[in-house]
């Protein structure tokens, strides 16, 4: 089989890996962004989840 | 640290974030190997250049069925013990199956024009293959469906499990039916029919994806739990202004 005539289908193909595998990690990186600004700005606006609150509580006991 | 200490998801977050730049690392490095070893491989003698689509084919077909096992494991954990990272795991894992089911059947399709002189064909494993993106994509839209995240976990689990009958047809299809697509050549009583040259740079890649996998997993799986903190606060939030 002639390598260089079907080459093409090669590139193709690791540049749809390429595409691929850039594409998720932009997903989980952006994705992970979104959330933690979110999640800062409701934190400052005073709500916790009663967990965090438990948590940090225990932490403050350790502490002292 | 014993293994149940993750079933917390704080505790989770915290082996995540100190295992994922390890992980990111290996990731790398692994790819860096496999890729040289696979540019230096020998064109086959049959398939020339085109042998070298099997170091993304074959991976990416492992991780898609991978995958799909490591949501039965997890939709199992949801309705079973009820296990809290276990939904968080199902739906971190399905947006990666469908990517690298896609990516499967999109190489599959480029290295079958030059071989078969066609892109698509309704054989047995392809077809099959083909109903696990559209599993993948059917999880997708379940999650997206249903509001409630326990409820959904519930659905997406049942049609996880039901689902996983797939994975069977597609490793045996190519011994149950007289197929185009050629059949097990690496994991195989009486050893793998592929020569060590070329075997060893796609046991690389198969393990650079591996590991990728589990890292963008652990990624997914942190946006997850951060997420449900955010829909938690803001339902307190609701609860407090309404």
């Amino acid at each position: 089989m002639d390598a260089a005539a079907h080459i093409h289908f090669v590139a193709a193909a690791y540049a749809a890996g390429l595409l691929v595998i850039a594409a998720l990690i932009a997903w989980v990186a952006v994705d992970y962004r979104m959330q933690r600004r979110i999640l800062r700005e409701l934190e400052t606006q005073g709500l916790t989840r009663r967990s965090a609150a438990t948590s940090a509580g225990q932490v403050a006991r350790e502490d002292a | 640290m014993r293994i149940t200490e993750l079933a917390n998801p704080s505790q989770f977050l915290r082996v995540a974030d100190r295992a994922m730049p390890w992980l990111a690392a290996a990731t790398v490095l692994l790819f860096a190997v496999a890729l040289y070893q696979a540019a230096l491989a020998p064109d086959d003698y049959q398939q020339g250049a085109t042998v070298k689509i099997m170091f993304l084919h074959v991976p990416s077909a492992w991780l898609s069925m991978l995958c799909w096992g490591l949501m039965t494991v997890a939709a199992l954990g949801t309705l079973v013990w009820r296990h809290p990272l276990a939904d968080v795991t199902a739906k971190a894992a399905a947006p990666l199956g469908a990517a690298f089911t896609l990516l499967c059947l999109v190489t599959g399709s480029l290295w079958g024009r030059p071989e078969w002189g066609t892109y698509w064909v309704w054989d047995a494993r392809l077809t099959s293959e083909l109903i696990l993106f559209l599993l993948y994509l059917a999880v997708l839209a379940l999650w997206r469906t249903v509001e409630d995240p326990l409820r959904a976990a519930r659905a997406v689990a049942i049609l996880t499990i039901v689902g996983a009958v797939d994975l069977p047809i597609i490793k045996f299809s190519v011994d149950w039916w007289n197929t185009l697509h050629q059949g097990a050549s690496v994991f195989r009583i009486g050893g793998s029919t592929i020569h060590p040259a070329i075997l060893m740079p796609l046991m690389l890649m198969a393990a650079a994806f591996t590991v990728l996998f589990v890292t963008l997993l652990l990624a997914a799986m942190r946006n997850e739990i951060l997420r449900r903190r955010v829909r938690t606060l803001r339902l307190l939030q609701a609860s407090a202004t309404g």
